[in-house]
């Protein structure tokens, strides 16, 4: 039991819808609602539930770095909402053995008209940390924020990238026994995201138990010693980080099974990111080559199917499609499961966080079997090259390799703008 | 970490559990350990009041003064309300000092909860703080407006007799009040919204059951009883005694610091109940 950090049991949260929709009861519903079911006899409305996390059970270990994965929706941030106190479960228990800290948010409690040192000290002590720790520390968490000329200006007068280093530095000073991080590896620019991303590395090196929620895969497999996978409010699989990853990137292929079954038309059953050579990759570099595996299944013979891709920015922007027909490809027209193998030129894309998208479709009909939007979520880094050097700054979303040319400009009699009186 | 640092967090268990009942759940000493983050929300009130006015605290002066000016105008003057044979706008500032303080933390910490919504949704610490610290932070307008009332008692030439010492105990009867009440009005403001536009009246209403602009003796005997009910009868009363002068507060105050304990602890179960949900329902 003492090597057991957290121990959950059973653990269950349900919401109802009603209460989502409409945030707030008043007086006057309760009252007709009262009225109503005391003098009407009707029976009283269904409402809608959802159960967010559904007999959930795990235990984590002291020391153990567990990335928490899973879909939209899968129940991960209740989960650790739960964790952190901030929500009780609807039913089961959790033990917590060792003082927790919670980042679920950087900045929680930031007050926009106090100065950046006040901020420092509120916020700190908002998650918990002792006032003569937060004066002990103050210095480190300037120095990491890189605000020091700023410290007393008032925070509302930060840009927001100044604002989340603040935040952030404040955080990542927390120092306790177990410690949950949703996710906020995703703020700031590219290259504070690395500092964050070496600080949870400092974090999860010294022995601390952690439990973080991320969509970045490449940050799962290279802090995480383990993972925890949810899929609609239920816990499919705890363990080794790879398989686990592996999973819930192919994760469609349960399902995809079952509508191919009962559809009898094609589907998509899984897809991964792969690198030149062939190989699962994490996250590969903007300036080499890279593709997905896609594996699919006719479950009759079936001619004339296409697949096709699109990669989409983060923000769900089109960036460009591609699908078998621009190559003549032909899906076999028999009954089978297919692996299909697309490589996108190295260069070609900035690093970022991009999406993508599925299609299988019938070419005669243009009827779409199976559309998986997004099927995956991926992220680019920047490799070596004399084009990328400015990094971050460069805007969009692809490496279009232009053409310039400079020479002085030929004397316009007429149209010169230099030397006029 | 230090040894000792490790040996107490091995030692901190947390059990979760689905909603429990509210009177085990009444852990007074966690509130006690996050004692320093009650300070810090309630320094940022303060801070942040008076940033971007013009006047800062004098406002903390100035409405006072301002309701008093008003008082003695209509009420003393012209209404000629009697006074206890005390100077009326002495009279009125007195009982006005205790109560803009109970007035200001209710109507601020009837909506604490609501107010903190990012902080309850993201970070867990013991939620009686919020309206804990709605009840403390008015204490420093009324540090000041207690200046303002001696220098007033230096004006009309009164000096404060031995009774003064009940001040401490007086002071601390109206934040249990005002905490009480407003842990029973921020838990109902999370449900039903309503509560935010009853407060004002409701707070018009209790000022004038309350001995601010006139005093208790009009009240006929009787109905004093009844009257005490209030609690901040019993604080307005003994607030005017224990600093002006006047007829002491007797059976009054005794009463009111019935009820108050009664307000409490209720209040304290009801919060307690709820607050497991503030997060999902805010």
């Amino acid at each position: 039991m003492s090597d057991i950090a957290i121990r959950v049991e059973h653990l269950a949260k349900r919401y109802s819808i009603g209460e989502a929709v409409v945030p707030y009861n008043t007086l006057r519903d309760t009252v007709a609602g009262f009225v109503r079911s005391t003098f009407r006899r009707t029976p009283s409305e269904q409402r809608a539930h959802v159960w967010a996390l559904d007999d959930v059970s795990c235990d984590i270990k002291r020391g153990e770095v567990v990335g928490l994965i899973g879909g939209n929706g899968a129940g991960k941030s209740t989960l650790l909402k739960i964790l952190s106190r901030i929500t009780s479960p609807t039913r089961g228990r959790a033990r917590i053995m060792g003082r927790v800290g919670s980042l679920l948010e950087v900045g929680t409690g930031f007050h926009p008209e106090l100065t950046g040192r006040e901020n420092i000290f509120l916020n700190g002590a908002i998650l918990g940390m002792a006032r003569r720790e937060i004066a002990r520390k103050f210095d480190d968490i300037v120095a990491f924020a890189e605000v020091d000329r700023f410290i007393d200006t008032a925070v509302k007068y930060y840009s927001s990238g100044m604002y989340v280093r603040l935040a952030f530095a404040v955080a990542a000073h927390l120092e306790p026994e177990i410690l949950i991080v949703d996710e906020v590896l995703s703020v700031g620019d590219a290259r504070f995201q690395q500092k964050c991303l070496g600080k949870m590395d400092d974090v999860a090196k010294s022995g601390r138990t952690v439990l973080f929620v991320t969509h970045n895969m490449a940050a799962v497999q290279r802090l995480a010693t383990s993972a925890i996978l949810l899929e609609r409010g239920r816990l499919v699989g705890s363990g080794a980080v790879r398989p686990m990853v592996a999973r819930y990137l192919g994760g469609h292929s349960h399902a995809g099974y079952e509508a191919a079954r009962r559809t009898g038309k094609p589907q998509v059953l899984e897809s991964y990111l792969i690198d030149q050579s062939g190989q699962p990759a994490a996250r590969p570099l903007n300036t080499d080559a890279f593709g997905f595996h896609i594996r699919f299944v006719l479950p009759e013979a079936r001619s004339g199917v296409r697949v096709g891709m699109g990669v989409l920015a983060a923000d769900g922007t089109v960036v460009f499609t591609s699908g078998t027909d621009d190559v003549s490809l032909d899906v076999p027209a028999e009954a089978g499961e297919f692996d299909a193998r697309v490589m996108v030129p190295g260069d070609t894309l900035l690093a970022g966080d991009y999406h993508l998208a599925l299609c299988v479709w019938d070419s005669s009909s243009g009827d779409i079997f199976d559309l998986q939007e997004p099927a995956l979520s991926f992220s680019l880094e920047y490799g070596p090259s004399i084009v990328y050097n400015r990094g971050d700054d460069r805007k969009g979303f692809v490496n279009i390799p232009c053409a310039w040319t400079m020479t002085p400009a030929a004397p316009a009699p007429s149209a010169s703008l230099i030397g006029q009186p | 970490m230090s040894a000792d640092a490790r040996a107490a967090a091995a030692d901190l268990v947390v059990d979760i559990e689905a909603q429990g009942d509210g009177l085990r759940r009444l852990n007074l000493r966690e509130v006690w350990v996050y004692r320093e983050l009650l300070y810090f929300l309630a320094w940022r009130d303060v801070k942040v009041r008076y940033k971007q006015t013009v006047l800062g605290a004098a406002w903390a002066i100035l409405q006072p003064v301002m309701t008093m000016g008003i008082f003695a105008l209509f009420l003393g003057k012209l209404a000629r309300v009697p006074s206890d044979g005390l100077p009326y706008p002495l009279f009125s500032f007195a009982g006005l000092v205790p109560w803009t303080y109970f007035a200001t933390a209710v109507t601020g910490g009837s909506l604490s909860i609501v107010g903190s919504q990012q902080l309850i949704s993201k970070v867990y610490f013991p939620r009686l703080l919020i309206p804990l610290a709605a009840a403390v932070t008015p204490l420093v307008d009324f540090a000041i407006s207690m200046g303002t009332l001696m220098v007033l008692l230096w004006w009309y030439h009164v000096v404060p007799g031995a009774a003064i010492v009940w001040v401490p105990l007086l002071v601390l009867l109206a934040l249990a009040t005002a905490f009480a009440v407003s842990l029973w009005l921020s838990t109902l403001t999370v449900t039903y919204r309503d509560v935010r536009h009853i407060v004002p009246f409701f707070m018009q209403f209790w000022m004038f059951a309350t001995p601010v602009a006139y005093p208790a003796s009009l009240v006929p005997a009787q109905w004093r009883v009844l009257y005490g009910l209030n609690p901040m009868a019993g604080v307005v009363e003994g607030f005017r005694w224990a600093l002006v002068g006047g007829p002491a507060p007797g059976p009054i105050i005794l009463a009111s610091t019935a009820v108050v304990a009664v307000l409490l602890v209720t209040g304290l179960v009801f919060f307690r109940r709820a607050e497991g949900t503030f997060a999902d329902l805010i």
